[in-house]
């Protein structure tokens, strides 16, 4: 299977964890590098497990994911 | 820009007040009209129920109240029709939120109150002037209103015209402040053949759809031309981006919605006047009231008393420096008006060097002409001993 | 940014307004991916009202009007009689939609008047900092209701459906895929289409409706009230809110068309006495 290339965009995450707790492969984890506003996050931790059902695209609030 | 217009059914009728506004209406452009029935302005919704949907591009909306009426309107314009709704003082109470937001967001729309006497239910079928200042301040916030007060059914067809007009070339609500006489009175007009049209003028890629041109007036724009605008009630800059949490840009804004109105007063100055030349005492009157007072000047010539007339046409922005010019030299100003003595206080304010009387009604019936005339003949017959 | 997401949104707004982990986002997400894969952004108009869920189209790079409160679907309607062929879309509340505009949602259901409303539903006055709406659950203690809530809440769907809307769905933000289908079959649709979405608030309504801040937690929370349905059933089972398409009705004639037809009788009826 294709390895999916997933970045998240930094400056408008706000960290509220539902890419972390949606995903169905627990592909996310929390980083500890902060963004302007103060709040953790997160980055793609097990890219390997991602199957590319792009639910944490749908899912996350401040349209900052990309899954290709 | 004003583009001349052939009137398919000109010549001489006799229409009720309500309906020459009506069809004078649909002469300016109007094509869509939404409103909820109110005494005495039905006649209004009542004939363009009609007339609207012969119109080929006419659409038409009994709105289920008169918010309602209010919104429709402002939405429809930004499709890009003209469109007018009428109400009278419950209603027009109820519309002032959305009139504001038509204000605010630059929406050129009319309102016609067919003004009735208030406050609450009031009387339904009586005339008043009572709105006058409602119709200025009604709305929260500081802004400037365009306000036309028509005084005869010709006044009402030529309004309702003049109305559109300022709407489309200022960018702005306008307000035509009729009342129960002239909205139910049947008199011969004449409806001209031809009429000055203010046209919309696509503007093509427009990176700023808010931006004012030299005279602080926004461009003329409407949905589905490509520019992605956004209306927002907030106050917002030249793209539409709120702003109202910047004081100094919230500020401008609001500047700005007022001087476009201020700074282009001079356009907005209609007043007709008579035997001021060598006039001591001068009646001031707008609407149905100027009549009366029309006709007891002319008496009072007739008797060789030196009276004059003026009768304001837009009543607001207030003619400040006009009427300070036209009234310079007259010692006494009558001001009759059928409320409790509103307008007289602008007209006090504005002219300190004049000894202003008011001349209030209630009840909701008009002046008598001699009412006014035992007016200027003891002003007059005072000073004379 | 994703890039889906940014070519339609105006990029010079961001970040949105919205908490971390609001729903708003989400609805934002599944509206934009249903017009995309529908085409039709150059022929939609957005409209919204006031409260958190009207703050979803101002981002949006299409024409938007934010309105007053309550009178969203009022200036949409006029809207759609001055442009009969343009699709609009109006972006409500609960307390937008069912309180203070309750009568235009009423008359526009009986209408038919073909507009696609999107009633993000999250159980409380969320930006005037966490008052009772009329979604509220009972017992909920908000800050206007600080003994528990104890008006019934109300339910948008049925009284849409009830007032004559011809479509009518309802799904939760963790249904972001049902959720797209849904509004592209709204926008579709010819006729007036409800669509409720169940969000989440996770700073008001997590406070005081589900004693539960995190934004997945909430989601979960909801979902898990939720109980699917294929039709409408007015009988629910207690505590549990249905889901699904309750209705997609095209037996009756949509308000414009009316207006149309009758104008093409009245022109041919014009005809005929010239």
């Amino acid at each position: 299977m294709k390895m999916m290339e997933i970045s998240i965009d930094k400056t408008y995450c706000k960290g509220c964890g539902i890419c972390i707790k949606a995903c169905p492969k627990c592909v996310f984890a929390m980083s500890e590098e902060r963004q302007s506003f103060g709040s953790l996050i997160p980055y793609p931790a097990q890219k390997e497990k991602c199957i590319g059902c792009k639910l944490c695209e749908m899912l996350c609030p401040d349209g900052c994911i990309t899954v290709e | 820009m004003l583009k001349k217009i052939d009137v398919m059914n000109h010549g001489e009728k006799v229409l009720q007040g309500n309906e020459a506004c009506a069809e004078a209406a649909i002469h300016a452009g109007c094509r869509f009209f939404a409103g909820y029935p109110i005494t005495p302005s039905t006649e209004i919704i009542e004939y363009l129920s009609e007339a609207l949907l012969l119109q080929e591009e006419g659409s038409f909306l009994q709105a289920e109240d008169e918010i309602s009426a209010m919104c429709a309107v402002i939405g429809a314009r930004w499709g890009g029709k003209k469109s007018m709704t009428a109400t009278s003082g419950p209603g027009f109470t109820l519309k002032q939120e959305a009139l504001g937001y038509a204000v605010e967001t630059e929406t050129p729309v009319v309102v016609v109150n067919v003004q009735r006497g208030g406050p609450a239910t009031g009387q339904p079928t009586f005339s008043s002037q009572q709105d006058i200042y409602q119709a200025k301040y009604g709305s929260h916030g500081d802004y400037e209103m365009i306000c036309l007060a028509p005084a005869s059914v010709q006044e009402m067809y030529d309004f309702t015209v003049k109305a559109f007009n300022l709407a489309e070339r200022f960018r702005t609500p306008v307000i035509l402040l009729a009342d129960e006489i002239v909205g139910h009175m049947r008199e011969k007009i004449q409806i001209p053949e031809q009429i000055a049209v203010e046209e919309h003028t696509p503007v093509k890629h427009c990176d700023k759809p808010f931006g004012r041109n030299e005279k602080n007036i926004p461009y003329a724009v409407h949905f589905f031309e490509g520019h992605n605008l956004l209306v927002e009630g907030q106050l917002h800059d030249e793209k539409g981006r709120r702003i109202g949490h910047l004081a100094d840009k919230s500020g401008v804004f609001v500047g700005n919605l007022i001087d476009k109105i201020r700074k282009n007063q001079g356009d907005l100055v209609d007043i007709d006047h008579e035997f001021l030349e060598d006039a001591e005492v001068a009646v001031i009157a707008y609407g149905t009231v100027a009549r009366s007072a029309k006709r007891a000047v002319r008496i009072a010539r007739e008797k060789g008393i030196k009276a004059g007339l003026i009768k304001i046409n837009i009543v607001w922005p207030f003619p400040e420096e006009q009427l300070k010019e036209l009234a310079a030299t007259i010692r006494t100003v009558i001001v009759p008006e059928m409320n409790m003595g509103k307008y007289c206080l602008e007209i006090q304010r504005c002219l300190k060097q004049s000894n202003v009387i008011s001349v209030p009604k209630l009840g909701g019936i008009i002046h008598q002409p001699t009412e006014l005339l035992h007016i200027i003949e003891n002003e007059t017959g005072e000073r004379g001993r | 940014m994703n890039p889906l997401i940014e070519r339609y949104i105006k990029k010079d707004s961001l970040p949105y307004i919205f908490c971390a982990g609001c729903g708003n986002g989400i609805i934002l997400n599944a509206a934009i991916h249903a017009i995309d894969e529908l085409g039709v952004k150059e022929d939609t108009a957005c409209v919204s009202g006031i409260g958190c869920s009207s703050w979803i189209p101002p981002y949006l790079n299409m024409d938007v009007m934010h309105t007053i409160h309550g009178r969203a679907i009022a200036f949409a309607e006029g809207l759609k009689l001055s442009r009969p062929e343009k699709n609009i879309i109006v972006f409500t509340g609960d307390g937008d939609c069912l309180a203070i505009g309750g009568n235009h949602l009423l008359h526009a259901a009986n209408r038919n008047i073909n507009i696609t409303v999107i009633l993000v539903n999250n159980f409380i006055y969320g930006m005037t900092g966490g008052q009772k709406s009329p979604t509220t659950p009972p017992g909920s203690k908000t800050k206007t209701s600080p003994f528990g809530a104890f008006d019934d809440p109300i339910d948008g769907c049925g009284i849409a459906m009830s007032a004559g809307a011809t479509y009518c769905a309802r799904w939760t933000v963790a249904h972001p895929n049902q959720l797209k289908k849904a509004i592209k079959e709204g926008i579709m649709h010819n006729g007036f289409s409800l669509i409720e979405v169940l969000s989440q608030c996770p700073v008001q309504a997590g406070k005081s409706v589900f004693q539960e801040r995190d934004p997945w937690g909430m989601m979960e929370a909801i979902k898990s009230q939720t109980i699917p349905y294929k039709s409408w059933i007015p009988d629910k089972p207690a505590g549990k809110i249905p889901i699904g398409t309750f209705k997609e009705d095209n037996s009756r004639q949509e308000y414009t068309d009316k207006i149309r037809k009758l104008k093409e009788q009245l022109r041919g009826m014009q005809k005929e006495t010239v």
